[in-house]
């Protein structure tokens, strides 16, 4: 076993982990953060994507012993009071999920590629989001989600605005 | 699944590295960005019994040039490389291959190293460094080599490093005036492996062209040089014709593998596609970086 240290959400977090134990295994079991969710566990579908130093990486591609000493943000750490973000309440306005499998890894992956390119248009924000596989929605909805987020970034609108 | 147990290294230096590497041989296996060594683990298609971790090694990452070459440290990660201003002026084929490389996820994590250590015949790396001739240097206990790709890629995810050495950096040669490039690809998602692809590489020379290079992933256990198509190119104007009759020649002798994804016959007509369409993109490429 080795003892690691890393910063999740902001706070500093530390386990005592066997070197094969995956991020996402140690968020879920070790940190009870289990918003971080597990599907093919072999690096296809993109449901364990969460930030690591400001990367969307996938959490079961990375072993918990290589993320000592790094920051990582997980789907529980982009609304610590609450209240959804910018993006969070686009995809909610926009119908973005059905059964929620794929969610966080979705969210994940946008809120870091938006971060990265504010002005990304439709085309890009597909190819940021190919990594991830939903089931439920055929995809279209959550692009909207994303697109909207993008749109209400850009025009400084960072309440969420419910058209439902 | 979960993965299976294995001891676990974490060198802090090369020499540390390359000294694990010597006392486990070939029961050790080289964990980088681990986009593809992890999978492997998970589905229990390689059971190395050590994982040297060399993340720790922060000399292998970077970009550099020098006398003509583009050197790229093993652990540089593929978002890197993309983002480098250095690898777009100078290693223009290489830029344009890294942004098809699986998705966003994998190149914040994958290394060029790992990839070309790899050496699965269907990625994009692998043929870049076949097309541009790039070099691989590796370090053993006997000491530094450095070998050339056409001897890298020997066969199926397997390559010419010896189980002690370890791979430190790639060279690139830096992109000569007047070249154009193109990297295609087939897959049947965006960031899959492809079904097959083409790097290309035109050099013009007052009109004519002075350089021309093919390398396809994806239609052997290597990635594989159209050598007989480059030497019939070299001298000639491009010309719709001239590429059309380029293709032919690339693939007249080509016997593809065939699997689920496609049919032998299938593959050895996107490739001659793929040689117009790449040879076409690589022309236009030309005209626009002058």
């Amino acid at each position: 076993m080795t003892d690691i240290a890393m910063t999740v959400n902001g706070a500093t977090r530390t386990g005592s982990v066997e070197a094969r134990k995956t991020l996402a295994d140690f968020l879920r079991d070790d940190l009870d953060l289990t918003g971080t969710h597990v599907g093919c566990e072999h690096g296809v579908c993109g449901a364990c994507t969460v930030i690591v130093d400001g990367r969307a990486v996938r959490s079961c591609l990375m072993l918990a012993v290589q993320a000592a000493g790094s920051e990582v943000t997980t789907i529980e750490g982009l609304a610590p009071d609450g209240a959804l973000g910018t993006l969070q309440q686009a995809m909610w306005d926009s119908h973005s999920f059905q059964c929620g499998f794929c969610t966080p890894g979705f969210v994940m992956q946008a809120s870091a590629f938006l971060s990265a390119h504010p002005d990304a248009d439709e085309q890009q924000i597909r190819a940021a989001l190919s990594g991830n596989l939903c089931r439920c929605t055929g995809y279209q909805s959550i692009i909207d989600g994303v697109l909207l987020a993008a749109r209400r970034s850009r025009a400084g609108i960072s309440e969420g605005i419910s058209e439902g | 699944m979960k993965l299976p147990r294995f001891d676990y290294e974490a060198p802090a230096t090369v020499a540390e590295a390359v000294e694990l590497l010597a006392a486990h041989e070939d029961q050790a296996s080289v964990l980088a960005g681990g986009q593809s060594l992890i999978p492997l683990l998970a589905l229990r298609l390689a059971r190395p019994a050590v994982l040297i971790d060399i993340n720790g090694l922060g000399e292998l990452s970077g970009v550099s040039v020098t006398d003509g070459f583009v050197t790229i440290g093993a652990l540089t990660r593929e978002f890197a490389a993309e983002e480098s201003a250095t690898v777009a002026d100078a290693v223009p084929l290489l830029a344009a291959a890294l942004p098809l490389i699986g998705h966003e996820a994998i190149r914040s994590r994958g290394t060029i190293g790992g990839s070309m250590a790899h050496a699965d015949p269907a990625a994009e790396l692998p043929a870049v460094a076949r097309a541009l001739d790039a070099e691989f240097v590796v370090r053993g206990q006997s000491g530094d080599r450095v070998i050339p790709a056409a001897e890298w890629f020997e066969g199926y995810l397997t390559t010419s490093r010896r189980s002690d050495e370890i791979l430190l950096e790639v060279r690139f040669p830096a992109v000569m005036p007047g070249t154009g490039v193109a990297f295609q690809e087939i897959a049947r998602r965006h960031g899959d492996f492809a079904i097959v692809g083409l790097a290309a590489s035109l050099t013009l020379d007052d009109g004519a062209i002075g350089d021309a290079r093919l390398a396809f992933a994806g239609l052997a256990d290597v990635p594989v040089r159209a050598a007989e198509a480059e030497a019939f190119l070299v001298g000639q104007r491009p010309s719709a014709g001239l590429f059309e009759e380029a293709a032919r020649r690339a693939t007249a002798g080509l016997d593809p593998p065939a699997d689920l994804h496609g049919s032998s016959e299938y593959r050895k007509k996107i490739a001659a596609t793929l040689v117009r369409r790449g040879l076409q993109a690589a022309a236009r490429n030309a005209g626009e970086r002058q």
